[in-house]
């Protein structure tokens, strides 16, 4: 799941609301994108910069980056990986399986004992099965004996994928 | 385009690629990024926008802009899963999508077989919605919140 955000941000003031209520579809494509934003929403070049940088600083904006449609780059194969890893070392671990390039969303998460051992899940993205599962035995060495065992679940369809949006403040 | 439609060969040139690589892990907060964000990849800033507007049209980039954490702004997040029997999947599916808080919801090859995420304005909306599908379907929700995320970024070599 990314990152593009839901429901009423009852932490945010009305300016940045409106600031991620305008950018949330992407930044204008002209030459200085903070000063149009700033035209549309009545505020300087300078203001918009100073929230945004302010908002990036709290964690609110994550970062600024293009987003590749992996599967149009022909990444059309993906598997969430589960791992049973020694809690004492999973965050190093985590970490870690986070950093490899072809690892997104990398989480820690609770067990639920006795179906569910599994503590670290990291989606990996391949061209064809058969990449994924090779990415997946890297991983497998990568934790070594940190891990008492692991799963890879692969989505035979999707049920429902709704467009995340802010809504426009009410 | 289509999301689900991988680009033909030779759709995209060294530029391009190199575009999409340096541009997965940040973009400058300043009066003129792209002028800026062009210059290690030796372009002209215009030619940078140019690029960047053919690489959407093209559907090689699905979003270019800021990226934000919904639970820094307030919201509540729950990846949850379900074992559902194969006989009652359909209905448990028209249940489970009915809620608005599931934000998506996929079919998965385990006996845990449907994961959804719940995505809620406060924490105790996610408790509420899933108590109301355990309800509705008489199901266990087996929920997995995130304890610690390890975000580094998604950097495709394209």
């Amino acid at each position: 799941m990314n990152e593009v955000a839901d429901r009423v941000p009852e932490t945010l003031d009305p300016v940045d609301r409106r600031i991620v209520t305008a950018t949330q579809a992407g930044l204008p494509l002209v030459p200085a994108p903070y000063a149009e934003i700033g035209r549309w929403l009545g505020l300087t070049e300078a203001e918009v910069i100073a929230r945004m940088e302010a908002m990036q600083a709290r964690g609110v904006i994550r970062r600024i980056a293009v987003a590749p449609n992996h599967y149009a780059l022909g990444m059309t194969a993906n598997g969430m990986s589960v791992w049973d890893v020694d809690d004492a070392r999973a965050s190093a671990l985590g970490q870690r399986v986070g950093a490899l390039p072809y690892v997104t969303h990398c989480y820690l998460r609770p067990r639920a004992r006795p179906m569910w051992p599994y503590n670290l899940f990291a989606m990996l993205h391949g061209s064809t099965r058969e990449e994924v599962e090779a990415k997946r035995q890297d991983v497998a060495a990568l934790l070594g004996d940190a891990c008492a065992a692991s799963d890879i679940l692969y989505s035979t369809r999707i049920l429902k994928k709704t467009g995340l949006r802010l809504r426009d403040g009410d | 385009m289509n999301r689900r439609t991988v680009l033909p060969e030779g759709s995209l040139d060294a530029t391009d690629r190199a575009i999409l690589n340096a541009l997965q892990d940040g973009f400058p907060l300043s009066p003129r990024p792209f002028d800026e964000a062009a210059e290690p990849l030796g372009l002209a800033g215009a030619e940078l926008i140019a690029r960047l507007a053919r690489l959407r049209e093209v559907g090689a980039t699905t979003r270019f802009g800021p990226f934000f954490d919904a639970a820094a702004m307030g919201g509540a997040f729950c990846l949850c899963a379900m074992a559902v029997p194969e006989a009652d999947f359909e209905a448990v599916v028209t249940k489970v999508n009915a809620h608005d808080e599931v934000a998506h919801n996929y079919a998965r090859d385990h006996a845990l077989n449907m994961w959804f995420v719940l995505a809620t304005d406060t924490p105790e909306g996610i408790d509420r919605t899933a108590a109301e599908i355990e309800r509705e379907t008489g199901l266990e929700v087996l929920m997995f919140p995130k304890l610690e995320e390890f975000f580094i970024g998604f950097r495709v070599q394209a």
